[in-house]
């Protein structure tokens, strides 16, 4: 997930400790098969968002990464624009962009492949491939990952949207708590340091208190602005001598 | 209809955004500032979407059963529960509460 540690160290002949191949396939495995259950969930809550079961497996198809999924289905429920409820769930799906940019080194994909492998950087399979000692390990556990999530969260998401009039009212089910309970489980690992839970704070205060009175949908993009503006008061504080110099490692790096 | 455009500007958006990143040459997008950024606009917004969809119905702020849903993923988390029994666990409860009649 979305962790903020140092850029990811790439070692090119793996170390003599590297791990065997099962044990990678075997942690792959084991966040492909869990989360991509998960898509269930999405299934049905977009299904009982209204949208019809063509547009529930495009989405996961086509999207696939899961929070963007749910902020969209969850935007166009609550009424938002489809403009807003696209903004939101496409911001969302930035950190995509980051993630991309550290895999590139640590896998050393061939051009020709990109375009296929760009669909499965998510926040799992960058996760399992970030957490392998070798570059071998880390391009088979990204491959075993993406590969397990991708077919059964869609495999997961035809069966709760067709599933979801069957169940009836999804809400009785508790099955409109799967959407925050994902982004919970998203979001905790994320929340390591003051700076990530002030912003997460002010996150919620924005996106509870500007509910009322924005139209659906723009109270979380307004909540995204806490990210700069947490930024800017720590620039502000640090002063402009400390703001050149970046603490968070940088200068740990080329030491 | 207005469903379809939202799902094409979503798919193609986060399509390009996940591509552009294994095609920008290392570099360009490591200045120690847009990376905390963007380490930073997921929390903002993972945060702010939790609460909505917890408290939010419609434009208004409620505390319903989906809160204790949510305390119950945030309590199978703190146990390091693996990702499935997390929501699995907001799901019951909070099916199980609205079934007490909350």
């Amino acid at each position: 997930m979305a962790e903020r540690t140092a850029p990811p160290v790439i070692r090119d002949s793996a170390p003599p400790q590297g791990k065997p191949d099962a044990a990678v396939v075997r942690d792959a495995l084991g966040v492909g098969v869990a989360v991509g259950l998960s898509g269930f969930a999405f299934g049905v809550t977009s299904a009982g968002s209204g949208l019809s079961v063509l547009q529930t497996c495009v989405l996961s198809l086509l999207v696939f990464t899961g929070a963007s999924q749910f902020a969209l289905v969850g935007a166009l429920a609550a009424g938002g624009n489809p403009f807003t409820a696209a903004a939101g769930a496409f911001f969302l799906g930035t950190r995509n962009a980051f993630y991309g940019l550290r895999l590139s080194q640590l896998l050393a994909v061939p051009k020709a492949v990109r375009p296929f492998a760009a669909h499965w950087v998510i926040d799992e399979t960058t996760a399992v491939a970030l957490a392998q000692p070798s570059r071998r390990a880390a391009r088979l556990g990204f491959t075993v990952t993406g590969l397990t999530l991708y077919v059964l969260w869609n495999a997961t998401t035809l069966l709760g949207a067709l599933g979801a009039e069957a169940i009836g009212d999804t809400a009785a089910w508790g099955l409109d708590a799967a959407g925050p309970a994902v982004f919970l489980a998203l979001l905790a690992p994320m929340l390591k340091t003051a700076t990530e839970r002030t912003t997460a704070g002010i996150a919620v205060l924005l996106g509870l208190g500007l509910l009322p009175v924005l139209p659906a949908g723009v109270p979380v993009l307004a909540a995204a602005l806490a990210a700069p503006l947490v930024l800017w008061f720590q620039g502000r504080r640090m002063g402009p001598a400390a703001g050149a110099a970046d603490p968070s490692g940088r200068e740990k790096e080329t030491r | 209809m207005n469903v379809w455009i939202a799902i094409a500007l979503t798919a193609a958006g986060c399509y390009l955004v996940k591509l552009l990143g294994l095609l920008v040459p290392a570099g360009a997008l490591e200045r120690p500032l847009v990376q905390r950024l963007a380490a930073l606009l997921p929390v903002a917004l993972l945060a702010a979407l939790t609460a909505q969809q917890t408290f939010g119905a419609g434009d208004s702020v409620v505390l319903d059963a989906r809160a204790a849903g949510l305390a119950a993923a945030a309590v199978a988390l703190v146990l390091r529960a693996p990702f499935l029994v997390v929501v699995g666990a907001a799901v019951a409860v909070t099916a199980g509460v609205r079934a007490l009649g909350w």
